[in-house]
């Protein structure tokens, strides 16, 4: 981006609740099932039929906004959204929009580094609509309305992110804040979490808005910046062709890497809200309330502070070690075996996300147990094995889940501390290298580098590192 | 003895001394059917087979020497609410093939008390209407002049409770659908205050106003069908959490000293004189029964027809989106979607229907919602305010139901704005969501059934029975019938 124009971007969060039943009737939630098998005469829209909220959807929406620091409405209510289209069987959604559930909230994230606080506008409940397959010859299409009815909460940030690097910071952190509250799995290859993203660009130091597009249907956190980015840089293309950014919603389409114009404002639909009569408006129960706040986990942010304190991580390792609540157990785990917790974040942050990353792994499908990495750093510290073998080890851990110890003895990997033995191979290597000795006799003091190094190649890395460090001194310097 | 013309407490007494049986009572409702339904046409759908299953079941329960008011108790019910497996059509054309696969609450709860479903009941489709003339299939006469309207929406229900073609019979009352047409066909029609009765199962027309209640021969079966229908449902959250009184029990004490008000702004010019004396007489009469009258003002009642008709239509516009050939109901093939949607809903809804979901469309739309759909909002709550502030000096308001008597099949069906007016008296009680009564109170010199309105506190249905008894009992009103002899065929079918 030219240095002088910046984007202003806002999320719209769409979070399948992880409820048994949908929000409105009996059915199940469950993903997956034959199509229409989880249906009744409330879900379909049959004449007659009316909905009745979920309490738990209530409940879930509540704890959100308690997390994300947002009001509770003292009284809220639920409205009708009408429009036509085949997977919403009763013609509107049952949504609210005046008076949402949640909020003036915010989160925090760290973007490049610095704590950034993202204001949520509003949480609010909604019913989700059914599906439309288009299969066969084409002449018809097919409705599934399995997922018509199963509860959604959309949560709406401020236009407070500034890149798309930001967005996906905060999708994360939103995703992580979800999953440990327990009211969504997250899982965006299914849909449970989806994104819709508003963004205008604007000179830098301006405070207005510039003309905002509204992109569609992202799904993963790699989406949510090549969506962006593209779309930042097409807006930026066209006003410096002189042309026009027109008000619009663009779908993003993740094959070809690029979004196009669904509709312009002119073609908005008029979506008619008004409140659903069919419900009583929610009035807060304080003390209900208050029990849901009493009931909510460890939060992130709360989190975060304590590894800061507690643990004496940085700032950043600590962001990284929270954003989900398994990694955060994980490292606690570790720590209670043990571990000492810087080592025990370095070895998580590194080794072991890599080594997920790579196949693709959630922490909780993790096939090594926190106390093996507890027990390794142990080796460590004992100068059983060095630093360097330990890479070793830990991959073997992650590959068999075999325990260090085991593996340091199966593969002979223990540190070579017979200074008897460390002494003759040191000899050898100042034999080898009369020049390098004389330089480094001669003051250059870096040198010992260089011998450490091959010394270390000589063993394979088995040398205890301090010991062969003295003992190249004390030969050094005859 | 002509059975069909019995009330549920005479029959009630008869089948539980055994001296008669549910069959017979069945038998002889049919019988009054074949006779006067071609003429009447009361009713949508006849269930004679599964009206005879039911007896049977209910003459087993009371040889059990079981007793309950409804048992073996033959009853319509309005085509609005959805009966399990026997077809609900709205008298609507895009309902025309409609059978539901559950059962509405009320219907259920009848069903529990061993009742007998004689048919279910035309009305102006989807209840939009004041004379039953606008139903998709045909229009129901008034048994006491066939040329005429049974009014509406529920005339299919009235009627057939005129006519002998049933006991009893459920309508539901928007802005007036049960009370106004039971007026017209001099029976007994009872709104129950807005949460008493479950709308669970009743097709919507508009949610913040429908209301299920009963239509009788008298005030005490009235009261006896409230036992029945009435209470909190899980599955209706407007449904009230309130345990209902014993109604019946309501009706013994005497009006002595009870308070009735009359609303200055409800005798109004242009009503028919013959309405206007027979109300002002059963007045005379309630006082002299031992009320006090008591001169009262709801000052917002100019406003309530224009109020209703943005709320209703705006309801209505969003609760028949539904309607899409998608998933149930009749579906016009289209070349596309759009088309499907356009030629189902064109060919699916008649005129009143389409008006209607456009007066509520342009209501809502944007740019359009504060000044009427908002507007209409908060003029509901000052006719409400006004009904709280004239319960704090009456106990009940008595009211003519309707300005005129019935009127003439066609009479008023171009005239959308005239018919509107038909509900000027009874609009204002579905907006404050009190509960309202209509109870024969005379007849014109045609003939023709006068209705008496009294309307009391939320959920005091208790106080509204009690005075519609008083009044009923000391009159005899309510024992005129319907001539209806073979031959008076004079009308020729509308359509």
């Amino acid at each position: 981006m030219p240095m002088d124009y910046e984007a202003v971007i806002g999320l719209e969060v769409h979070a399948q609740m992880l409820t048994e039943s949908k929000i409105f009737c009996g059915c199940s939630t469950k993903f997956g099932a034959p199509p229409n098998t989880q249906t009744c005469q409330i879900c379909i829209g049959m004449p007659g039929v009316l909905p009745v909220l979920n309490r738990k959807a209530l409940e879930f929406a509540v704890r959100t906004g308690l997390a994300t620091n947002c009001t509770i409405s003292q009284y809220s209510r639920f409205a009708r959204k009408n429009y036509f289209y085949p997977d919403l069987p009763k013609g509107y959604q049952i949504s609210q929009y005046e008076l949402p559930i949640c909020e003036h909230g915010h989160i925090d994230i760290i973007a490049d580094g610095e704590r950034k606080r993202i204001g949520i506008t509003r949480i609010h409940m909604e019913e989700d609509a059914g599906k439309n397959i288009h299969e066969g010859n084409g002449s018809y299409s097919f409705v599934d309305l399995n997922r018509a009815g199963v509860p959604l909460m959309e949560i709406v940030s401020e236009p407070d992110i500034r890149t798309p690097k930001e967005a996906s910071e905060y999708m994360r952190k939103l995703r992580g804040l979800l999953r440990s509250l327990g009211v969504c799995d997250g899982n965006m290859e299914q849909g449970s979490l989806r994104c819709d993203a508003n963004v205008s660009i604007r000179p830098v130091g301006s405070t207005g808005l510039g003309v905002k597009v509204e992109m569609k249907n992202i799904n993963s956190f790699r989406f949510v910046e090549k969506a962006l980015e593209y779309e930042i840089k097409r807006q930026l293309r066209t006003l410096e062709e002189g042309g026009k950014i027109v008000q619009e919603t663009r779908l993003w389409d993740p094959s070809s890497g690029k979004t196009q114009s669904m509709r312009t404002k002119e073609e908005a639909h008029d979506y008619r809200y008004f409140p659903e009569p069919d419900l009583v408006p929610l009035v807060a129960d304080r003390e209900w309330i208050d029990d849901i706040q009493a009931s909510l986990p460890e939060l992130p942010d709360a989190k975060r502070e304590r590894f800061i304190s507690d643990y004496a991580l940085s700032e950043y390792d600590a962001e990284l070690l929270i954003s989900e609540r398994a990694t955060a157990d994980w490292f606690e785990e570790t720590v209670k075996a043990g571990g000492p917790p810087k080592a025990a974040a370095n070895w998580m942050i590194g080794d072991l996300t890599r080594l997920l990353n790579e196949e693709n792994r959630t922490i909780e499908e993790c096939p090594m147990r926190p106390v093996r990495l507890a027990e390794m750093i142990r080796l460590i510290e004992e100068g059983i094995i060095s630093g360097k073998i330990a890479k070793t080890v830990f991959e073997e851990m992650y590959r068999t889940g075999k325990d260090a110890e085991q593996i340091v003895k199966e593969k002979g990997l223990t540190q070579i501390s017979d200074s008897g033995e460390l002494e003759k191979t040191v000899e050898e290597i100042v034999a080898k290298h009369p020049k390098e000795v004389g330089r480094f006799r001669g003051g250059d003091e870096k040198l010992i580098g260089f011998f450490v190094g091959q010394v270390m190649k000589a063993t394979r890395g088995k040398a205890n590192p301090q010991m062969v460090n003295e003992l190249l001194r004390k030969k050094l310097a005859e | 003895m002509e059975l069909h013309t019995l009330g549920i407490t005479e029959l009630r007494e008869l089948l539980d001394k055994r001296e008669i049986s549910v069959r017979d009572v069945v038998d002889s409702v049919y019988k009054r059917i074949e006779a006067v339904e071609g003429r009447v046409r009361a009713f949508v759908t006849l269930t004679k087979e599964k009206a005879f299953e039911m007896a049977a079941e209910a003459q087993k329960r009371i040889d059990g020497k079981t007793t309950m008011p409804l048992l073996g108790i033959p009853m319509a019910i309005k085509d609005n609410m959805c009966t399990k497996g026997i077809r609900t059509t709205c008298s609507s054309k895009i309902l025309g093939n409609f059978s539901p696969p559950y059962e509405s609450t009320v219907t259920d709860k009848l069903i529990a008390q061993g009742y007998v479903l004689i048919g279910k009941t035309n009305l102006d489709e989807f209840a939009m209407g004041s004379s039953t003339e606008n139903s998709g299939f045909h229009t129901t006469r008034n048994p006491w002049d066939l040329e005429r309207i049974p009014g509406g929406s529920s005339g299919g229900s009235t009627a057939a409770v005129a006519a002998d073609e049933c006991i009893a019979a459920l309508g539901s009352d928007t802005g007036g659908s049960i009370r106004q047409p039971a007026a017209l066909c001099g029976v007994v029609g009872l709104k129950p205050t807005y949460g008493r009765v479950s709308r669970y199962g009743l097709v919507a027309f508009a949610s913040s106003l429908d209301q299920i209640g009963p239509i009788t021969k008298n005030v005490r079966d009235a009261a006896n069908l409230m036992n029945a229908i009435s209470g909190h449902d899980p599955f209706d959250s407007t449904s009230a959490p309130l345990a209902p009184p014993d109604f019946p029990s309501a009706l013994d004490r005497d009006i002595k000293g009870l308070k009735v008000g009359i609303p200055k702004e409800y005798f109004i010019e242009g009503m028919d004189p013959a309405v206007d004396s027979s109300v002002k007489a059963a007045v005379s009469q309630l006082e002299s029964l031992g009320a006090s009258i008591v001169e009262i003002s709801l000052p917002h009642t100019d406003y309530a027809v224009a109020t209703y008709y943005l709320l209703a239509t705006s309801e209505a516009s969003s609760n028949l989106a539904r309607y899409d050939g998608v998933k149930y109901g009749v579906r016009e093939q289209g070349k596309d979607l759009s088309e499907m949607y356009m030629k189902t809903r064109a060919r699916g809804f008649g005129a009143e229907v389409k008006r209607r979901i456009m007066l509520g469309t342009y209501a809502l739309s944007s740019g359009y919602y504060e000044a009427y759909y908002k507007k209409a909002q908060q003029v509901r709550s000052l006719i409400k305010r006004d009904f709280e502030e004239a319960f704090r000096s009456t106990d009940i308001i008595a009211t003519p139901t309707s300005p005129t008597a019935a009127f003439r099949v066609g009479e008023k069906a171009d005239d959308p704005l005239q018919m509107y007016l038909s509900d000027i008296f009874t609009i204002s009680v579905n907006l404050a969501g009190v509960p309202g009564i209509s109870l024969p109170c005379g007849f014109t010199a045609g003939g023709l059934p006068i209705g008496l309105q009294l309307i009391g506190k939320h959920f005091d249905e208790a106080t509204v029975l009690r005075a519609a008894y008083a009044y009923e009992q000391s009159t005899e009103w309510h024992t005129r019938r319907p001539k209806l002899d073979a031959g008076a065929c004079r009308w020729t079918m509308k359509q």
